[in-house]
């Protein structure tokens, strides 16, 4: 058994053996999975024979082995997490080459004369816990100092607050915002929903005036033009006409317009201006429809009887005094007869 | 104005941290759901693959409707259930009259379709159908060795995707130290033909050879099946080469209470636990030292140092 011929990955325990092939499918399953088990066992066999000869180190649960990281290059399944941008005071330290100081958990508090927490509850050297402050020139008269106190205070955090989050944006702007962290909007923003204002460019700056210049009476033809500013353009045609008076030059032009259109017409239909047998199948087909509409007419009107509404009828008769409103009554009343 | 929402709880937090991008990634987790319509054998499947991926798979129970990931829209549901169960590849079966016993196998990239193997299921064994030393019965969570045999796996670019996804989803998590011990199961997987694997499960009895390396034997522990590959989609090359990404170094861990340099060299600190010697059990208690007395004397003599400040009534 050649173990180089199998490809072996032991950070994932797996063999692949490329180079088997049936030479003629086994016939029966039993057969097919013997054969198959059996190429399975020597590629387990190459994985055991390269497992059991790491160096391995003795536990009270067997023999523990170090693997080598695997060779299989899979795919990730979530993408790599983003460095962190530094924040706007670690960027300030850095360029005044601050560096951070350990400092001690405890601290001298001066008014106890104990050692004392630095931070939190009970802590050394606690402004907030003077009970007496001793007045000053430069005070301010009428100013609470314990007011004062208690409103820097919380400046200060809304300040800090206000660093906090800024540096949040940026680090959300690259993505590597902390995963236990969520920026909210508490509000809608109103650029939000619209689109930023796009910076106008000059050609339309210039479409605009000219429509604007349009409301005069002159279409802007003598509005003050500043300085540099081009006459608007006009877009689209004016309609012209041509004289109607007959003369020279411009003054016949009309006329050979309307000639020109004219023989065109003309000599286009000459040899078929009356086309003899449209004609009479025309004249043919309308007084068969006249015969047949006289009739029908009998037929037609019981039909459409029931579309001609009551109060419809009376102002037909209010409004016209003329006989087909009257003869429209008429027959409206002899259909009522003869539904009732 | 945006506001800033952490968690309130630890537990919350730590929970979003486990979820969160990693330099080195915990494993993939298995979520396996089932269309509207499923057959028989094909719920089998899916019980059995969760049950051999137990520990790291997540199983619905329900229909789903809506799934169709070969189709363009089909896969925004599988993308939200991948999201909410923090899965990687899912197990999707289907069956229908076109397409009977369907499996389709997938993985995602950040929550996104990554690549999908469509195959048919065939000549399934259950594990139940299988009689075997009940010793041998693979332990659940064990890491699993991986056999592929056949020149399909190489030559037809079908199979050479499903033997990758194939691994993907056998091989459990990546482990740096490993218990010769411990190993007691295989999948073998076969190319039978072009488009056909056989696939198998088997338990591992180890045999003296003679030597330190004992001899393997297969005893099939099932289940056992046919995979015939159908459709397949692989990722584009751009989406394959940023989920291809490693991280060139490895994240360091903090080295705790060492110090030192080079005159005086490596340094450690050790800390003791402080001897509670009032709490020790003394072979005959006698009245003086009891502890309630030793303290009720104490605080008599000073009633000052209190480590926490008495609260004052303020006047």
């Amino acid at each position: 058994m050649e173990t180089s011929q199998f490809e072996i990955d032991l950070g994932n325990l797996f063999a692949f053996n490329p180079h088997h092939q049936f030479s003629s499918l086994p016939s029966s399953r039993e057969e097919l999975v013997k054969e198959c088990l059996e190429k399975g066992t020597e590629l387990v066999q190459a994985i055991a024979n390269t497992l059991f000869n790491l160096p391995s180190t003795e536990d009270v649960d067997g023999p523990l082995v170090k693997l080598p990281p695997p060779t299989t290059r899979l795919p990730r399944e979530k993408p790599l997490p983003k460095p962190k941008p530094p924040t706007k005071w670690e960027l300030f330290a850095k360029a005044r080459g601050i560096k951070n100081r350990k400092k001690d958990k405890i601290s001298y508090d001066e008014p106890t004369g104990t050692w004392k927490r630095r931070y939190g509850y009970d802590r050394a050297n606690d402004e907030e816990n003077i009970p007496i402050i001793e007045a000053k020139i430069t005070d301010e008269p009428g100013e609470d100092p314990f007011a004062k106190r208690q409103a820097d205070k919380k400046k200060r955090v809304e300040k800090q607050d206000k660093n906090r989050l800024q540096n949040l944006k940026q680090a959300a702007k690259v993505g590597a915002l902390p995963s236990h962290v969520q920026l909210a909007a508490t509000a809608l923003p109103i650029t939000g929903t619209q689109t930023a204002p796009k910076k106008v460019t000059k050609d339309e700056l210039v479409s605009v005036a000219g429509i604007a210049a349009s409301a005069t009476a002159s279409g802007g033809k003598f509005d003050k033009k500043l300085p540099g500013e081009k006459p608007a353009q006009h877009k689209g045609k004016y309609r012209k006409f041509l004289p109607v008076v007959e003369g020279k030059g411009i003054g016949s032009q009309e006329k050979e317009q309307t000639e020109k259109v004219l023989n065109k017409l003309i000599s286009k239909n000459s040899h078929e201006i009356l086309n003899v047998d449209k004609a009479v199948t025309m004249y043919n087909v309308k007084k068969e429809k006249r015969k047949n509409q006289k009739g029908k007419s009998s037929a037609t009107s019981s039909k459409l009887k029931p579309n001609t509404k009551p109060h419809k009828k009376s102002a037909n008769k209010g409004s016209s005094s003329s006989k087909k409103g009257s003869s429209s009554s008429k027959k409206g009343s002899f259909k009522k007869t003869k539904a009732n | 104005m945006l506001q800033v929402k952490t968690p309130k709880k630890g537990r919350v937090r730590r929970a979003l941290e486990k979820r969160a991008p990693k330099l080195v990634e915990n494993g993939k987790k298995t979520l396996i759901l089932h269309g509207t319509k499923t057959s028989g054998v094909l719920n089998a499947v899916l019980t059995e693959i969760y049950n051999i991926k137990k520990g790291s798979a997540v199983k619905f129970s329900r229909k789903n409707e809506n799934i169709k990931p070969f189709e363009s829209g089909g896969e925004t549901s599988l993308e939200f259930f991948s999201q909410r169960t923090d899965c990687s590849i899912f197990v999707y079966g289907s069956h229908s009259k076109k397409r009977p016993d369907n499996l389709v196998i997938g993985r995602t990239y950040d929550h996104h379709i990554y690549d999908l193997v469509e195959v048919g299921v065939e000549n399934f064994k259950r594990m139940e159908s299988f009689a075997y030393d009940k010793n041998l019965a693979p332990r659940i969570g064990s890491k699993p060795m991986i056999a592929f045999v056949g020149e399909g796996f190489e030559n037809v670019e079908e199979l050479k995707h499903l033997k990758e996804v194939l691994l993907d989803l056998l091989r459990g998590e990546v482990v740096e130290n490993l218990n010769i011990a411990g190993l007691d199961h295989v999948y073998v997987c076969t190319s039978i033909s072009s488009n056909r694997v056989f696939l198998s499960h088997c338990g591992l009895r180890l045999k003296k050879s003679g030597t330190a390396v004992p001899r393997m034997e297969l005893v099939e522990v099932g289940p056992s099946m046919d995979l015939i590959v159908r459709r397949n989609r692989l990722p584009s090359d751009s989406l394959r080469k940023e989920a291809m990404k490693t991280a060139r170094e490895q994240p360091k861990k903090k080295l705790k209470n060492v110090s030192g340099d080079s005159i005086q060299g490596k340094i450690g600190k050790i800390y003791i636990p402080d001897q509670k010697i009032g709490e020790m059990a003394l072979p005959n208690k006698a009245k003086g030292i009891k502890r309630e007395r030793r303290e009720a004397k104490l605080k008599d003599q000073d009633n000052g140092h209190a480590s926490k400040k008495q609260k004052e009534n303020r006047a």
